[in-house]
């Protein structure tokens, strides 16, 4: 129930046009990325969002490729919504939203084609790299799948492939190859508030959001992914309108956080 | 010859001699099964795919329960056997996801206020799949909840576009499914031009996109109407009254 | 422009604006006697959810309908009903929502200090308190309440008042209000209550005559029945469910249940 007065007070904000932050309705908050957070990871990024915090660590282990692509390295995606990160979430089997989560950021690298996977291949058929991407929520926030996927692929191009000794175990000491990464995604979710389009919501103005579309953009024309949550629809023109204002910010991002 | 290098479509005709925005066959029903307070059936091609509703009724578990509205549940599942490979019995992170935004479309139109603290259910089983599962599951299920009296804002229709060798194509199926390089399927209602579920992946540019997402929502409004049909069919004899 | 060219725009100009007259013309007759509203669906057709009813401000949204952008939808499939301005769908399928003044058939599946609930084939449980339940004074201290109502019992009983939330209250104090002894119960769609008990109860008249069986129909779709050939009048009342929306019903479970009367005297 106190939820319920607080969606009310922040439709009424939105409508009247503004945010709890003082800023524009197209506007993140500030976004910091700490690549090499965890030492013991192949790969990782701490990326904060306003109070959002997700760190994201890459682990590479020795696997079999799918029969379909005996040629192919690995990728799996998964994500950790604990109670730490609030008291919302319990601990347990995944529940819905962090499948989807982890699911949405998966795609967005997978259709990107951002990973080499041929160059994961050990032995065709046999021997591959398995490439683990786990996104651990710290803080909610608000926004964890732009938050995830930027922390997603920021961990990716952290990361380095070990070594195999001889007798097949695992040489971390001193990795030289970088996992080779050919594209950067950006998730960029556009999410209605009362009938308005908001940017980057933190938890008190998610709690009001009717409906949500997330778009994963590649560069400045082509588009990977979408995802529509939540039970607002969308009509066709709001589509567009949501593929160039994420067009335009992952455009941004890429500049400022990944000199791309 | 190898036959890897040749198109699947050509002039404009895909393998299964559709044109390219063109829709399999159709097939819906309504009240398929006995037990259910509602149920559907719908077929697109070889895409068979059958939902069941219960409720309003009691909710459990109790921390579900919503003081304001009905809670509702969805599960879609596909049966081990629809599929060339078995798939293993039970939930997995697929069939989580796909339940996840199902349920979120068709919540948006069902009036939940007026059943507070009950739950409706929604079981969608795919028994044969062709491409497009959840779309048609989408769409057994609207059926279904209508055959189950539960008052909505409309019917909600699905289906998918895709783009196959570098053109697009409505209602990607069989051999092109292998080959799709994108896949975007849509919910959406005509009357309030409003998509509901969206989907997509594969890499494609605005423009594409616009053309797919023009071609789907062609595409619901003839499924629209099929399922229209479908309800009114199993009481066609008090029409003639 | 030739001067042919033009004068054959003209003709044509001059026929789409008799055409549009024409259309006019119709559309008028056709409207009511308000100007602007439409019904736009016959009487008795079967509509689905989100399907069109009628149009402006003449006509008000009834049961089973709802209005947006001043125009009435149905918001359940069922059949058309108009009673001067009101537009309204009756249903055909739908689970049991109770409304005051509805008897209904129910069973005790709780027992309290001070009330019962009791399962009404509803998706809430009925609440009966020991006020509503009888005149007598009855001391708590002394008496258990299950001497009253024990779990199992059925009863046909009457809504008392329905809350905005959702609370059942159910009263006993009416006159057909009693406990039923023996008999069974069966479940049919709550929808075709109405049906099984015919115009002014010509249905269950007729089957409660011709099996000789004691029926009581609830209003949420609990039938119970008790006699001798409490299967055959079961038979008939799931007949009824399940061809309600047929013509010549009555006739058909009428010789229905006098076939089965003469092969029992074979």
């Amino acid at each position: 129930m106190i939820t319920e007065i607080g969606t009310e007070y922040v439709k009424n904000m939105i409508k009247a046009g503004k945010r709890f932050d003082d800023r524009g309705f197209e506007d993140l908050r500030e976004l910091k990325i700490e690549r090499g957070y965890v030492q013991n990871a192949e790969g990782s990024a701490m990326v904060t969002l306003g109070e959002t915090k997700i760190l994201v660590g890459v682990k590479m282990k020795v696997g079999e490729p799918f029969p379909d692509s005996p040629n192919e390295g690995v990728l799996m995606v998964n994500a950790e919504l604990g109670p730490i990160a609030s008291p919302d979430f319990e601990s347990g089997p995944p529940d819905p939203q962090s499948v989807e989560l982890a699911r949405v950021v998966d795609r967005g690298i997978r259709e990107s084609k951002a990973i080499n996977t041929e160059s994961l291949c050990m032995e065709p058929g046999e021997k591959v790299w398995t490439v683990c991407v786990d996104i651990h929520v710290l803080n909610d926030d608000g926004n964890l799948i732009d938050a995830s996927s930027i922390g997603a692929i920021a961990a990716l191009l952290d990361a380095k492939v070990p070594e195999l000794n001889e007798d097949g175990t695992m040489n971390r000491e001193n990795m030289k190859k970088k996992l080779e990464i050919s594209q950067i995604p950006v998730a960029c979710t556009i999410h209605k508030i009362a009938g308005k389009m908001v940017l980057d919501p933190n938890l008190r103005e998610e709690s009001a959001v009717e409906g949500r579309l997330t778009v994963t953009s590649m560069d400045s024309e082509k588009l990977c992914a979408m995802q529509k949550g939540g039970e607002c629809g969308f009509t066709p023109e709001e589509v567009y309108k949501a593929i160039d204002i994420s067009i335009k910010k992952g455009g941004e991002i890429r500049k400022k956080h990944f000199g791309a | 010859m190898s036959v890897k290098q040749e198109k699947l479509i050509v002039n404009g005709k895909r393998p299964d001699g559709r044109k390219l925005d063109e829709m399999r066959e159709i097939e819906a029903k309504a009240g398929v099964i006995e037990r259910a307070d509602g149920s559907g059936f719908f077929r697109l091609g070889n895409t068979i795919a059958v939902a069941a509703v219960y409720g309003p009724k009691e909710l459990h578990p109790k921390h579900l329960l919503d003081p304001v509205r009905a809670y509702v549940k969805c599960r879609y599942n596909m049966a081990p056997f629809s599929t060339t490979e078995r798939i293993r019995p039970g939930p997995s992170r697929r069939s989580t996801e796909i339940s996840k935004v199902i349920k979120s479309a068709l919540s948006s139109v069902l009036f939940l206020e007026e059943y507070p603290e009950t739950g409706i259910e929604i079981f969608i089983e795919v028994l044969q799949a062709d491409a497009s599962t959840r779309c048609v599951g989408l769409n057994a299920a609207s059926i279904a909840l209508a055959d189950a009296g539960v008052p909505m804002k409309d019917l909600v229709a699905s289906c998918a576009a895709g783009k196959v060798e570098g053109q697009i194509v409505l209602d990607v199926a069989g051999e092109e499914d292998c080959e799709g390089e994108v896949d975007l399927p849509i919910a959406y209602v005509p009357r309030k031009n409003e998509i509901y579920l969206l989907q997509m992946d594969g890499i494609v540019k605005k423009e594409e996109l616009k053309k797919a997402l023009d071609m789907a929502i062609k595409g619901c409004k003839v499924i629209y109407d099929k399922q229209k049909q479908a309800l009114k069919c199993e009481y066609k004899e008090v029409k003639a009254k | 422009m030739t001067e042919k060219e033009d004068k054959k725009k003209t003709v044509k100009e001059e026929l789409d604006t008799k055409k549009v007259e024409k259309e006019v013309k119709v559309e008028l007759k056709e409207r009511n006697e308000d100007k602007g509203s439409q019904m736009l669906v016959e009487e008795k057709a079967v509509v689905v959810p989100g399907e069109l009813l009628a149009r402006g401000i003449d006509f008000l949204p009834g049961n089973g309908t709802f209005k947006e952008d001043g125009e009435v939808r149905s918001k359940i499939m069922g059949l058309v009903k108009k009673k001067e301005h009101l537009v309204s769908v009756v249903p055909l399928s739908g689970t049991y929502m109770p409304i005051p003044g509805d008897g209904v058939i129910g069973v005790v599946d709780g027992v309290q200090i001070s009330s019962w609930l009791l399962d009404i084939n509803a998706p809430y449980p009925g609440f009966l308190s020991l006020a509503e339940s009888t005149e007598e004074f009855v001391d708590l201290s002394r008496s258990d309440i299950t001497d009253y109502y024990d779990i199992g019992d059925v009863v046909y009983a009457r809504i008392n008042k329905v809350t905005k939330r959702k609370d059942i209250q159910i009263t006993m104090k009416d006159r057909m209000c009693r406990k039923l002894h023996g008999g069974n119960i069966i479940k049919i769609t709550p929808a075709k209550v109405p049906r099984l008990i015919g115009r002014s109860g010509s249905m269950i008249e007729m089957i409660k005559k011709k099996t000789g069986c004691h029926i009581i129909v609830g209003q949420n779709g609990l039938v119970w029945i008790k006699g001798e050939r409490e299967v055959l009048a079961a038979e008939a009342v799931l007949k009824v469910e399940r061809e309600s929306h047929t013509e010549g019903l009555t006739d058909r479970i009428g010789e229905m249940l006098d076939q089965f009367a003469k092969e029992v005297v074979k």
